[in-house]
């Protein structure tokens, strides 16, 4: 049976670019609508943005990818408790490998503990995975940026 | 028929206890895949960088998308507060952007 989600990753980045366009626009003119007073509202109001940017995006990607379930499933969590919830996953400590030098590199690779902190959901990804969520997330997070600049360049005009 | 497709396309039963079934090849093709997507490596076309150093350069070039997300958010909610958003701006947007 084929997988009707596995579309060709041009294809699919055209795709998840105009659904990020349209629901962070949508977000954008929903945070518009009340006007902030207080400087504390103003402060809120930038991470308003940020989060809707992120939600956006990783909204657009769906279910998809590990890295955008465990972003939605971070601000579900957020929402809910209104508190800064992390979610602890069990940092699986990988095995060494024993054996020659040459494998050193490739064992600091396996680990790619600071990697593994930047990519959402991937403390506790094998390797393998972790870099396949990496080129998305990066793929995807650029389109944010340029969207984001595109956006934001139109209302400085 | 079909099984559930593991997104870690050539592997089948990953194992947390050992890393014997992924082999340091299908890690450098990865790598190398990710070499392609960050600028700093792609421009700089030296002959063979490391895999720790295309790692390193990933990270970085993660925290820079971070910041950079987080700049544009900024700089999104001074304007917002000085424009007034309707949904002919909102088409004209999405007619530049696609």
């Amino acid at each position: 049976m084929n997988n009707p989600r596995r579309l060709s990753s041009s294809c699919s980045m055209t795709n998840i670019k105009s659904r990020f366009t349209h629901g962070f626009l949508r977000a954008l003119s929903r945070i518009n609508t009340r006007k902030p007073s207080t400087t504390r509202e103003i402060c809120k109001r930038f991470l308003r943005v940020k989060l809707a940017a992120d939600a956006s995006m990783a909204s657009a990607v769906g279910s998809r990818r590990a890295w955008s379930r465990a972003m939605l499933l971070k601000m579900r969590l957020r929402r809910r408790t209104c508190r800064d919830s992390r979610i602890t996953n069990d940092k699986k400590k990988k095995k060494k490998m024993s054996g020659s030098d040459q494998k050193e590199e490739v064992n600091g690779i396996r680990k790619a503990e600071e990697l593994r902190g930047l990519v959402p959901g991937g403390e506790s990804m094998e390797i393998c995975k972790l870099l396949d969520e990496t080129a998305h997330y990066i793929k995807c997070l650029s389109t944010q940026v340029k969207v984001m600049t595109t956006i934001a360049d139109f209302y400085s005009l | 028929m079909s099984s559930r497709r593991s997104r870690s396309r050539q592997q089948s039963g990953v194992s947390r206890s050992t890393n014997n079934n992924i082999t340091d090849d299908q890690i450098t093709d990865l790598v190398s895949k990710l070499q392609q997507l960050i600028p700093e490596i792609r421009n700089s076309r030296s002959d063979k960088v490391s895999a720790s150093k295309v790692l390193q350069e990933t990270c970085n070039y993660i925290r820079n998308l971070h910041r950079e997300v987080d700049d544009l958010s900024d700089r999104l909610s001074e304007l917002l507060a000085t424009t007034e958003t309707d949904s002919a701006q909102a088409a004209i947007i999405r007619s530049l952007l696609m």
